[in-house]
């Protein structure tokens, strides 16, 4: 599978990794920050140094950009951004504009989210993934809680034992 | 009319101070506080301390009766988000975004939104009217090929005006899609006479730009 992840932060990061490691074509893509502080850090720092795909430094709701980061063949497209509105750009870009089958944007904002899904954007929204992922914990819902988080800790078990990829060096 | 501003930076405020000098009834939404209070001091309570792209402000602000909402922040995607939400949830009949990179008008238009106005686009269209070769834009490349769409605007003594499409001298490849005479589209095969002031879209490698730019400038 061909896949572009726009946005990476710890969630995009891990999500490459991962997707990485079980053999997809993955490229990730990252803006470019120009306030001093962000430039300080690794655009990629959350990658994993196994990382075999595409870094691409750029705005992700940019067309050639993403054409860059091979949208033209990707079959999915996630967008993970901070930014609820840029995600949401990002995602329909990709699906109306370039026909990526499968798109799924991140949107913390509950009301937008739904609003994007009654649109056909496939939408999630942290707040209330992790709002009920935390209540089923909190009653030991063994459905909802046990199966999630039984995987979510053997992910980052591996992880501990992944050295951290050396950041790349801002320009 | 009842318009709701979304965002009061220098554009959102002066934008609002015009609507509300001609008469109108006008609500701006603008996150900043600080902002929010300078415009209120400037224009009265108009403001609203809130994000525009969250549906709650925009019900409250009542985007639902407003005759037009304009996006006017710096953020493309914020103002692409304001104008989809309006649209969708308050059943705003008109949304008017502003496009702050050139390349998204296309973009927001294959979204659903009609109507963006870019500052960029606008001083460019000045411009281009005062240079010889002025009238010639390459608007989008066409994805999944190495081809792009061009506009061009037949311009007096050049090659092309008065001629037909069938003898303007194109690349292989190069194609003429139609004709904007006036504001309205024409089909265009090769016996179409050109007229100045037409704005010929021309479908053509992207390679063979600069020889479509011949063809029709000389």
């Amino acid at each position: 599978m061909n896949v572009v992840i726009v946005g990476c932060g710890r969630v995009g990061g891990f999500l490459a990794g991962l997707l990485d490691s079980e053999g997809h074509r993955v490229s990730v893509v990252d803006i470019a920050s120009t306030t001093p502080a962000r430039a300080e850090r690794a655009w990629f720092q959350h990658l994993p140094s196994s990382f075999k795909g595409e870094t691409i430094l750029g705005d992700g709701t940019d067309l050639e950009v993403l054409r860059q980061a091979g949208i033209e063949r990707a079959d999915s497209l996630l967008a993970l951004t901070e930014g609820d509105n840029r995600n949401l750009m990002a995602a329909q870009i990709a699906q109306k504009i370039f026909g990526v089958k499968q798109v799924i944007a991140k949107v913390n904002d509950p009301v937008r989210a739904q609003t994007y899904r009654e649109m056909g954007i496939n939408t999630f929204s942290r707040t209330t993934i992790l709002g009920t992922l935390l209540q089923a914990m909190l009653q030991e819902d063994r459905e909802v809680g046990e199966v999630l988080m039984r995987k979510a800790l053997a992910h980052e078990a591996e992880m501990v034992h992944e050295p951290v990829k050396t950041p790349v060096k801002a320009r | 009319m009842y318009f709701v501003v979304a965002g009061a930076g220098e554009i959102g405020f002066h934008l609002s101070q015009a609507l509300l000098e001609a008469g109108h009834e006008v609500t701006v939404i603008e996150a900043d506080r600080r902002r929010a209070n300078f415009v209120q001091e400037k224009l009265g309570s108009i403001v609203m301390n809130a994000p525009a792209d969250e549906g709650r402000a925009q019900m409250e602000a009542g985007c639902s009766r407003a005759d037009a909402l304009i996006a006017v922040t710096g953020d493309d995607a914020k103002n692409l988000v304001i104008c989809q939400l309006a649209k969708i949830r308050c059943g705003t009949p008109r949304v008017i975004a502003r496009v702050n990179n050139p390349k998204n008008e296309i973009v927001f238009k294959t979204l659903g939104i009609d109507e963006t106005i870019s500052s960029t686009r606008v001083l460019m269209n000045v411009i281009e009217q005062e240079l010889p070769s002025g009238g010639f834009m390459p608007l989008m490349s066409l994805a999944g090929s190495a081809n792009e769409l061009i506009e061009a605007e037949i311009a007096i003594g050049t090659p092309p005006a008065g001629k037909t499409v069938g003898s303007l001298r194109l690349p292989s490849g190069a194609l003429v899609g139609g004709i904007i005479r006036k504001g309205k589209l024409l089909h265009a095969d090769d016996d179409t006479k050109l007229e100045v002031g037409d704005r010929v879209m021309v479908f053509s490698p992207t390679a063979s730009e600069s020889e479509v730019r011949k063809a029709l400038f000389g």
